[in-house]
């Protein structure tokens, strides 16, 4: 199925009987496929708006990340968002995989940017919540409930976004370390202080750690150069860190202060991580999930990368009957995915 | 939220909008809800009640059947789930400073008060986090963690709000143009649903696996459950502070200043701006020096790295200079910043002293759309012959009209009320909301199917129906009209084919 308009996605769903598997750039393998049939967002790629002076976009979910951002850039603006994308993400992959790259340590993740979403259940209804202004409390916010359900609950089918100025001038700080503890103090003494840094990364490889901030504004080189020497940092390998095609990628929601523990437990793996928001990404050969995960508990580990070749891609989740009540509430007819999200749902 | 109306209107009643139980004797669950708190913590006397009758919407007003005020979760967990025993509805209240009747009683259901929970629970600053129960304060969560750190929503009732009250509502505030919304703030929630259940969502980590229940949670103005715990996500304070109040000749000069210094990629920590009416309603009260008589005052604070405040507040200036500005005042120090705010938050209260009634909206356009729907408030305000001053929080297109009255002229209300509305239509119109921060409560009921189709409204009553099935928290809230949840699909049972992998269910 490859609908060209959101109302021929309605037709389409509201006859459809078999499971169905939303597809944008297909760059995020990590549901396993059980033979759903793909519904490609493809069709759906216009940029329904760009207000260039609210500051807002209206997208359809196929419109590539990097053609959006590039029409964004065109203007000085960007969408701050920053997953690692080996090419063709879509909009809509990112929202319902709730991907994210080191941005968000200033800008926050998918559900902190989307101000409104257009949704598509299984029974043809066309819901939108939200709107395009970016202050907004009318009605509940569906759109977050949206971001990160991995496709299980419905097809996204537009997304109303924030926006932001694409900065004239960055300046990046790289210190290097090969103590996770030493590392840790120096991020918490740096977590503690007002320093308004874009991005605030760690990351582990080959026995030694690296610090890497970057900031922004006029002023980037001062407020580098005060935490210390400038240094030229590939962000495109920090983010691509978080992919792998070869071992598995945990996703660690842990603390800020968890980081040595995080670091020890990857081994000979490798580790990136927003360091002040204590989210990690692990990177390990598979059968070394099993002993990572147990390390970390009872912090939650999602494999992402490589889950199809592990026996347990979810941890438990919170409140499993809510959630179990919201699929059957938005998907009654179970088409979405089923049997492949948290729980079994 | 923004602050409490003082001036709050007698205005057009509305009692009959007032969710109601079905008259009944409910003395048993009384009675249980006295053995769960103690005697002394259940209020059923006509005196008492009237404490809780209206939120900070004076105009709307109920008697519930009885407050009652939980001093635990676990206790809140028992009265919940008597309630559920018995069918009967009940609200959570927190401080009562809402602007939307969000926690208006229902008329003979139970009041849950949850301002004997006060306490803060933990303070973790290495991780950025601290756990407070619902009826904390807003200003004692950044007292807490002051002056190291703060909590950057900030509703300009934030003296008295509680947390709980913020989460319910999405809290905004002065700084959230640049700083975000409850929402990006709440990292945990204890919840105890309707059915009584207590569940646990997040906590000190972000992204729990699963569906984004705290997104859905804040927000929800407390008609899926109640949270009896909240773990929120504190910042380190700014470096520095930079302050200045301008002075236009027009408010679509001010309105071009505005979008020029968020064109220019400044994102100040605030802008506001105040129109005539409103610098001189202020100034009388909090004598500030302003000039009254100018067409509009913006309030610009940058915040954040001394050098880059520095940098860009000289930048500041020269925009509103270049839009017209030829009085330009810059805080040379903290209470020189404090009265400039002072003045700012003055405008509701006094409203008061120059109009005996007004309505206090709270719509939201696309910021480029401010010249044209104030030209469109203008012409409302003459063609219906009354007063509407206008606050802003200008950098998110968020208006606060004041739609001034006079509650003993016969007819003044009702025109106001009217009048208020096509605000919001006007704002609607522009590509807007109909709240930016008050909340839908009952107050904003009637103008949701303008902004929302009945699909729209049918996928948010599944989402109600997912937490509260029986529709007992909050009823006669936030949606326009009650609606039923209807047959729950049967529980899912996967086949065992499908679980041994060998078959998809079809």
């Amino acid at each position: 199925m490859r609908p060209a308009s959101i109302e021929e996605a309605a037709a389409l769903l509201r006859d459809c009987e078999r499971p169905v598997r939303p597809v944008g750039g297909a760059t995020k393998p990590w549901l396993p496929e059980r033979g759903e049939e793909p519904l490609e967002t493809g069709g759906l790629s216009r940029i329904l708006e760009h207000n260039v002076g609210d500051f807002t976009a209206v997208l359809e979910a196929g419109v590539p990340f990097a053609a959006a951002q590039e029409a964004f850039a065109a203007h000085g603006q960007r969408l701050s968002w920053d997953p690692p994308d080996p090419g063709g993400a879509t909009i809509g992959g990112i929202v319902a995989t709730a991907d994210s790259g080191p941005l968000r340590h200033r800008y926050g993740g998918v559900r902190d940017l989307i101000v409104g979403a257009t949704v598509v259940l299984s029974d043809g209804t066309v819901a939108k919540s939200g709107g395009k202004v970016i202050k907004n409390v009318a009605g509940y916010d569906l759109a977050k409930l949206f971001a990160g359900s991995f496709g299980t609950l419905g097809l996204i089918a537009s997304v109303a976004v924030r926006l932001h100025p694409l900065p004239t001038n960055t300046a990046s700080v790289c210190e290097r370390f090969d103590d996770p503890d030493a590392l840790l103090a120096r991020v918490l003494e740096l977590a503690r202080r007002p320093l308004e840094a874009d991005c605030f990364d760690v990351v582990w490889e080959g026995g030694e750690g690296r610090l890497l901030l970057q900031f922004s504004g006029a002023s980037a080189a001062d407020q580098a150069e005060r935490i210390g020497a400038r240094a030229e940092v590939d962000w495109g390998a920090v983010r691509a860190l978080q992919r792998t095609t070869e071992g598995a990628v945990l996703k660690v929601s842990g603390r800020p202060t968890d980081l040595p523990a995080v670091i020890r437990a990857a081994g000979d793996g490798t580790v990136v991580s927003r360091a002040a928001l204590g989210l990690s990404w692990v990177r390990v050969p598979f059968e070394r999930v099993a002993d990572v995960r147990q390390a970390l508990s009872p912090r939650a580990c999602t494999v992402l990368d490589g889950a199809a070749r592990v026996d347990e891609q979810w941890p438990d989740p919170p409140a499993l009957a809510v959630m179990q009540r919201l699929k059957a509430r938005f998907d009654p007819s179970r088409i979405f995915r089923p049997g492949v999200f948290v729980g079994g749902i | 939220m923004d602050g409490r109306v003082e001036a709050a209107p007698e205005g057009p009643a509305k009692v009959e909008e007032a969710p109601r139980e079905a008259p009944r004797d409910i003395s048993a669950l009384v009675a249980e809800l006295r053995r769960i708190v103690g005697d002394e913590w259940v209020y059923t006397a006509e005196h008492q009640l009237r404490t809780y009758e209206s939120d900070g919407l004076l105009q709307y007003h109920a008697t519930p059947a009885c407050a009652v005020l939980p001093g635990t979760a676990d206790e809140v967990q028992a009265c919940v789930r008597a309630c559920a025993r018995e069918q009967v509805s009940w609200v959570a209240r927190g401080a009562g400073s809402g602007l939307s009747g969000g926690a208006l009683p229902v008329e003979d259901g139970v009041l849950l008060v949850l301002s004997r929970m006060k306490r803060i629970l933990e303070i973790d600053l290495d991780n950025g986090r601290v756990c407070v129960e619902p009826g904390v304060t807003n200003a004692n969560v950044s007292a807490a963690v002051g002056p190291e750190f703060f909590y950057p929503p900030d509703p300009s009732s934030q003296i008295v709000c509680s947390i709980g009250g913020n989460v319910a509502e999405n809290s905004g505030g002065a700084h959230c143009f640049k700083y975000g919304f409850t929402t990006n703030y709440v990292t945990g929630l204890e919840i105890v649903l309707a059915d009584g259940e207590r569940i646990t969502v997040g906590g000190y980590e972000l992204d729990p696996p699963g569906y984004d229940l705290l997104g859905a949670f804040v927000g929800s103005e407390g008609t899926l459950g109640v949270a009896t715990k909240i773990w929120l996500r504190v910042v380190p304070s700014p470096e520095t502070v930079k302050t200045l109040v301008a002075f236009f000749d027009s408010t679509h000069a001010a309105g071009e200043a505005v979008s020029e210094i968020v064109q220019s990629g400044v994102v100040p920590g605030a802008i506001e701006m105040m129109d005539a009416r409103s610098i001189e309603a202020s100034e009388q009260m909090a004598n500030a020096g302003y000039p009254v008589g100018r067409a509009a005052a913006l309030l610009v604070e940058l915040d954040g790295s001394q050098h880059e405040c520095e940098a860009r507040f000289d930048d500041v200036v020269a925009i509103c200079e270049r839009c017209g500005s030829d009085d330009v005042r810059v805080a040379r120090d903290e209470a020189e910043r404090q009265l400039f705010w002072k003045t700012r938050k003055a405008a509701f209260p006094a409203m008061g002293r120059i109009s005996p009634n007004y309505f206090v909206q709270d719509g939201v356009i696309p910021r480029t759309k401010l010249p044209e729907v104030l030209e469109r408030i203008e012409a409302l305000a003459r063609e219906y012959d009354m007063i509407v001053a206008n606050v802003f929080h200008a950098g998110d297109g968020n208006l606060h009209p004041l739609v001034c009255y006079d509650g003993d002229k016969p007819g003044d209300a009702e025109r106001a009320e009217e009048l208020s509305g096509k605000i919001i239509d006007a704002c609607l119109e522009a590509g807007g909301s109909i709240t930016g921060e008050h909340g839908v409560g009952v107050d904003k009921k009637k103008h949701m199917p303008k902004m929302f189709g009945e699909a729209d409204l049918d996928a948010f009553q599944r989402l109600r129906c997912s937490f509260d099935p029986a529709g007992l928290a909050n009823p006669g809230k936030l949606m326009p009209t009650p609606r039923l949840c209807g047959e729950v699909p049967g529980p899912y049972r996967q086949h065992p084919l499908e679980a041994a992998g060998l078959a998809e269910r079809f």
